[in-house]
């Protein structure tokens, strides 16, 4: 350990750029990067869960409100999201007054909710699709025991809807933690903010956005692999026996 | 009609350079979709490792980072190519690696990834009796490849080449980040400067649904050329 | 197969952009635009401001066909060492890391930076405790950039933006508490010498140390073009010896900004 703390502090010593300062701001990037993206993804992960039960509703007043969030969400640029609720609102008359300017003030509310937004319409359709896809036998097992349709839902139908779309969702988690690139825009330090002020201070474009893209394959790999042992987990009963 | 305060012809120039931006990457995506597809199916174990390497880094890093390396790295190495071209050979050319260049590049590279994986599965779907048909009927394997592979590989292919086009529209929004003014710089431009909220930005939310439902529409209409033959066939097996 | 991937090939570098012959007596000069009263877009779209008349005027001394490129600040730097222009005429100042990277022409003007904040509001910038959580807004890879990051990386909380003109909307905007800009820029943005404005300066003026700050804005040149900037050190020193850098500079400030030449 002491060997290894001290060939890391020579090969730091050897270059200008990896100095120990600028290695702490891709570390706070880190942070702000995974901080974003987690919450993003639960919060969008619980709203979805209602709103993919709505969007199967039978009733029009229900199915459509929520058809148009997701088609909407889904059909424009994250970016557009991102700016129509960090630049747009301060435009608003008098919002500066207003209780809901402690939160839209910072930087990071606002990309939390344009981030939160756009993951839950798209876990939406993942979610309703699995929803969909539920085998007919299931369902009439679960009348012939009776059962009422809340607790069809809760304990027949969601369970298995929720396996049958994770790997769906896994790309999801990748596909966030890569569109979270973006709140380097609105001046967020995560990875990518990082990685421009490095570049921005030593004229370094190499060295400041392979380094971070480096990170970030670290961890997409680290999503693949918690997807792959999640999935083998939770799908092995849909293994075939001898498979 | 919504008054754009004089912001509607550079907000149509901007829509303008989005499809360009989207027309050439797509062409570029399918060129090395492809070139990987081929490499992964191909028995070379070289080209495999590399398409292999090169869809799964692609797939790993952010679109904004790459495009971040391409248009400021990108610059610095291409220079580095040609002042070595002067120096040896005083061959002088100087090669310019704008945003535009710089956007459709990366974007094309993105998607040839993700095109590759789409049209690997595809000709992978293709049943080889068919080939093999063709081949007993003495058709020669370029024909084969026109005829036979081709079409139905692009059956199969079709669904997936459509979600990748409408995930690359959008990917779009990112060359703004660098500088190139497509709808989405002009309209963050036009709410800063007149400070109305959502008057530029909701036109070009509707301008990419707008492409979007195009795109649908052409796609359905695609699918339906190349599942001809196929349709009573899909109505039997249910 | 392999006339495809030569087709391949060859299309891509068509793609990858124009290849072009360097240009002989031509000179273009990059410029972020904009930077008010430096430089900016007239409602024409024609460019205007000090640094455009400045420029015009010493390439018409050393007899130099110039044109201007816009350029964002990002780039600024890479794109003169990329041959896609030939020098810089942007408020640049100097500093040792720029120097690494470019030749500089003599400083043409120095102006200080300023804190500027809401006139409601009430900081004291000396007081660094009183500091804590507090924002700052600063463009992304200026000396400005450099002193909050070096002098208040750990209390106030720094947001880089793009564009100076970011800074100031989200200012206006109530997003940030502190602006820190450059002197001219500020007059230009808040009015905070104005007894109607909203915003006031808070502090002194700042120029010092000089290893952040530089001796001053100049000109700046790929390291080989030594001949190229001799040109525009001897047109800088023309128009201040003859009274027609004061001139200029009147027309848009009514402060000076100007330097003993050659310090």
């Amino acid at each position: 350990m002491e060997q290894l703390n001290a060939w890391f502090t020579e090969l730091l010593a050897d270059n200008a750029i990896f100095t120990a300062n600028t290695l702490g701001y891709y570390l706070d990037g880190l942070g702000n990067t995974v901080r974003l993206v987690f919450l993003s993804l639960v919060i969008g992960l619980l709203l979805a869960v209602p709103l993919a039960i709505a969007r199967g509703s039978r009733r029009k007043w229900i199915k459509w409100p929520v058809f148009f969030y997701t088609y909407v969400f889904r059909g424009t640029p994250l970016l557009i999201q991102l700016y129509m609720i960090y630049y747009g609102v301060v435009f608003i008359e008098g919002i500066q007054d207003t209780i809901l300017w402690v939160v839209l003030k910072d930087a990071f509310f606002p990309a939390l909710i344009a981030f939160t937004l756009n993951t839950a319409a798209y876990t939406t359709e993942i979610f309703h699709g699995a929803i969909k896809a539920t085998s007919r036998g299931e369902i009439e097992a679960a009348r012939a025991y009776g059962m009422s349709r809340g607790l069809m839902m809760r304990r027949i139908i969601l369970p298995s809807a929720f396996r049958r779309a994770l790997p769906a969702y896994g790309n999801e988690v990748i596909f966030m933690l890569h569109a979270s690139a973006i709140a380097s825009v609105v001046t967020i330090m995560d990875l990518t903010g990082a990685a421009r002020f490095v570049y921005a201070r030593f004229y370094a474009p190499f060295d400041a956005f392979l380094f971070v893209a480096a990170i970030y394959l670290c961890l997409t790999f680290a999503i693949l692999y918690l997807f792959r042992y999640l999935e083998k987990k939770l799908l092995a009963h849909l293994k075939p026996i001898n498979g | 009609m919504i008054d754009l305060q004089g912001y509607g012809p550079r907000l149509l120039e901007g829509a303008l350079v989005t499809v360009e931006v989207a027309v050439l990457s797509l062409l570029l995506a399918l060129v090395l979709g492809l070139l990987t597809a081929s490499a992964k199916l191909s028995r070379h174990r070289l080209l495999h490792r590399i398409a292999t390497l090169y869809t799964t880094l692609i797939r790993g890093v952010p679109d904004l980072v790459l495009m971040l390396l391409l248009f400021f790295g990108g610059q610095m190495g291409v220079n580095a190519i040609t002042d070595w071209l002067y120096y040896q050979f005083d061959v002088d050319i100087f090669i310019n690696i704008n945003e535009f260049v710089a956007g459709v590049v990366t974007i094309g590279f993105i998607f040839g990834a993700y095109m590759g994986e789409t049209f690997r599965g595809a000709f992978l779907a293709v049943d080889s009796g068919q080939l093999e048909a063709g081949r007993a009927y003495g058709m020669s394997s370029r024909l084969i490849f026109r005829r036979i592979q081709f079409p139905q590989m692009m059956r199969h292919a079709l669904p997936g080449l459509g979600n990748n086009w409408m995930v690359l529209l959008k990917t779009t929004a990112l060359v703004s980040v660098i500088g190139l003014s497509d709808m989405v710089r002009i309209a963050a431009e036009a709410t800063k400067a007149t400070h109305e909220p959502f008057l530029f930005m909701i036109p070009v939310a509707v301008i990419y649904l707008l492409i979007a439902s195009v795109s649908e529409w052409g796609v359905a209409r695609l699918q339906k050329r190349y599942n001809v033959g196929f349709g009573e066939a899909d109505e039997w097996n249910n | 197969m392999k006339k495809l991937l030569t087709l391949t090939l060859l299309g891509m570098f068509l793609a990858t952009g124009t290849a072009e012959a360097r240009g002989t007596d031509e000179v273009r000069l990059a410029i972020d635009v904009p930077y008010e009263p430096f430089v900016y877009r007239t409602p024409e779209g024609e460019l205007a401001g000090f640094e455009i008349d400045l420029g015009n005027e010493l390439c018409a001394r050393a007899d130099l066909e110039c044109t201007w490129v816009e350029q964002s600040w990002d780039g600024i730097i890479p794109g003169l060492l990329s041959r896609k222009y030939d020098a810089i005429l942007s408020s640049m100042a100097i500093t040792p890391e720029r120097e690494n990277q470019v030749l500089f022409s003599i400083p043409y003007y120095n102006t200080p930076s300023v804190w500027i904040t809401r006139r409601d509001r009430d900081i004291d910038i000396s007081d660094k405790a009183s500091l804590e959580g507090l924002s700052v807004g600063v463009q992304r890879g200026t000396i400005r950039d450099s002193y909050v990051t070096q002098m208040y990386g750990d209390t106030l909380d720094i947001r880089r933006y793009s564009s100076s003109q970011d800074v100031a909307n989200d200012l206006v905007a109530g997003r940030l508490d502190l602006s820190f800009e450059d002197y001219p820029l500020a007059v230009d943005t808040f009015h905070f010498n104005e007894a109607d404005s909203e915003f006031k300066q808070i502090g002194d003026s700042i120029k010092k140390p000089v290893s952040i700050f530089g001796k001053g804005a100049a000109m700046a040149f790929r390291k080989r073009d030594e001949a190229l900037a001799e040109k525009f050190n001897a047109a800088l020193r023309d128009v201040y010896a003859d009274g027609t850098f004061d001139e200029l500079m009147h027309q848009y400030f009514d402060y000076d900004l100007s330097l003993p030449v050659g310090e």
